[in-house]
């Protein structure tokens, strides 16, 4: 029972990372319908610029800020210049832009910062969490700036004016047009938050898994994972999904004889197949009713 | 009297398709104006392209401004307000989201409250759904939350699309008379499209009757129900 409960704990320390993944790519899907292939890369891009203010002497949470700042903007930049022209364009052309951009920043990442691994500070430390082994204080601190994050969105998306746009424009942008909300505009903004979620999970998962262009690689499929399990019509959902997929990870490599790390990932790939399969609009989402 | 809307030469395309063929008219303000018109003569296409949400040519004057080339939001910035077909309501969303949502490009938010409000007197029913998904509404009683919607962008000109579709006669009796009071008391400009020519008829003060993309009659609302064809055609008796 004692290693079972463990496994749990350590499961959702790793599901943390999935979880600040996960709202990135839920923030995006939201505003445009489309998954961004590209999310984990632009994470990783900002957490490069993170660690290059602070190679150059800046204090951490000044980092921290500036980068979240630049990556927003930097987020409507793109969005303006290259996905505003595809707005109408086919899925597949889309998907297309996507794989381009995810090329695009691995490679630019790859040529400013080379590809060793780099070490990146946390600000929470890496000791014992309340003196358990199993989550250390950076992993706690992760879990609560995800948590937090998500009390942030819930708000936002709530009671603001801007939030109650946002989800017009989402929702029904044709209707949104009529009450007044320029709804590219809607987009973009999504775009920049999407961005700026990704620069803070690329932050905080660093720390773990070393800075590098391909950090994110297997953590996006996870982050999908997570997302999918969740409903990706849902901030909730992609957190406690995150979480999940974190916990069943670890379980599945625990109990499961042979499933070690070298098949972890495609358990992730198994379960969004599974989930797509059995319950489409993932546990939170809501389905939406297309009518032709 | 001014123009408050002014047409000329009105030309939509759906693609290749032509549906308005050269369309003329006008609004005066503070008229209450139907356009008639049988399925697919253009009347839905008319209010569309007065927003921009179809490609058109020809000239829309908005208080003798020009709205070609203004994107669909910023026309309605100007004080349009249109209540699409099938109501365009968020039905994922609170009542009250709904009717915040019509103020979105307000920025009196004191007023806002108070509109909020008075569009409760207005339709009672809404105040007591007022945290009810709007999705969960009775199609009457969304009816009534596409208008009340509309209004709370306070507009000068408000264009209906078929207000009374899928809705029970009494019900749309009662719609039309709370649109009646509207023109009256807050001097809101109405444009109505409609297949229930009879009420529109009884309603309006001028009426357009519309056949394949050209206007093919005009007049008083009172002249254009007593005419024979308009009778013969559209009211069935």
């Amino acid at each position: 029972m004692e290693l079972f409960t463990n496994q749990v704990l350590a499961g959702i320390a790793t599901g943390a990372i999935y979880a600040c993944m996960a709202l990135a790519v839920v923030m995006i899907y939201q505003a445009i319908d489309h998954l961004n292939f590209a999310q984990g890369e632009m994470a990783m891009f900002s957490t490069f610029m993170a660690w290059q203010m602070m190679q150059w002497g800046v204090p951490y949470w000044a980092a921290f800020v500036i980068t979240l700042v630049l990556s927003f903007v930097g987020g409507i930049v793109i969005e303006r210049l290259l996905f505003k022209p595809l707005a109408k364009a086919p899925i597949l052309t889309n998907v297309a832009g996507f794989i381009a951009l995810f090329a695009i920043v691995n490679s630019v990442a790859g040529l400013i910062w080379d590809f060793t691994i780099k070490q990146f500070p946390t600000p929470f430390g890496s000791a014992p969490f309340l003196g358990s082994q199993l989550i250390s204080t950076h992993q706690a601190g992760m879990i609560g700036v995800t948590l937090l994050l998500l009390a942030l969105l819930f708000f936002f998306f709530r009671f603001t004016r801007i939030g109650l746009a946002m989800r017009a424009a989402a929702t029904l942008p044709e209707s949104a047009r009529l009450v007044g909300i320029n709804t590219s505009w809607m987009i973009a903004l999504g775009w920049g938050m999407a961005a700026a979620i990704g620069s803070i999970a690329g932050m905080l998962i660093a720390p773990v898994v070393f800075l590098e262009p391909n950090m994110m690689g297997g953590v996006l499929i996870y982050g999908f994972a997570a997302a999918v399990l969740g409903g990706l019509s849902s901030p909730l959902g992609a957190v406690i999904g995150g979480f999940l997929v974190g916990i069943f990870e670890n379980l599945v490599g625990t109990y499961i004889p042979g499933a070690g790390n070298e098949l972890k990932l495609p358990i992730a790939l198994a379960l969004i197949v599974i989930v797509l399969v059995v319950k489409p609009s993932g546990l939170f989402g809501h389905t939406v009713i297309k009518r032709v | 009297m001014t123009a408050m809307l002014d047409i000329k030469d009105l030309r939509a395309y759906y693609g290749q398709v032509q549906a308005l063929h050269g369309l003329e008219f006008h609004l005066s303000e503070g008229s209450m104006t139907t356009l008639l018109g049988a399925n697919g003569a253009g009347k839905t296409t008319t209010l569309r392209a007065i927003c921009n949400m179809v490609r058109s040519t020809g000239t829309i004057a908005f208080e003798g401004k020009s709205l070609s080339g203004k994107s669909t939001e910023n026309i309605v910035r100007l004080g349009i307000a249109h209540v699409p077909q099938g109501r365009g309501t968020f039905t994922t969303m609170t009542v009250e989201e709904n009717l915040q949502l019509g103020a979105i490009s307000r920025s009196d938010k004191a007023s806002i409250v108070s509109d909020i409000e008075r569009m409760y007197d207005h339709f009672p029913v809404l105040k007591q759904r007022h945290t009810q998904q709007a999705g969960t509404l009775s199609g009457g009683e969304q009816q009534m939350l596409a208008v009340a919607r509309a209004l709370m962008l306070r507009p000068r000109l408000m264009l209906l699309d078929e207000p009374s579709f899928g809705l029970a006669p009494l019900i749309v009796r009662d719609l039309f008379k709370i649109l009646g009071k509207i023109n009256r008391d807050d001097k809101v400009t109405i444009l109505v499209v409609e297949q229930n020519a009879q009420l529109a008829l009884e309603l309006a003060d001028t009426a357009y009757v519309i056949e394949t993309g050209r206007i093919v009659m005009s007049g008083s609302a009172k002249d254009i129900a007593n005419n024979e064809d308009v009778r013969k055609s559209y009211l069935g008796y």
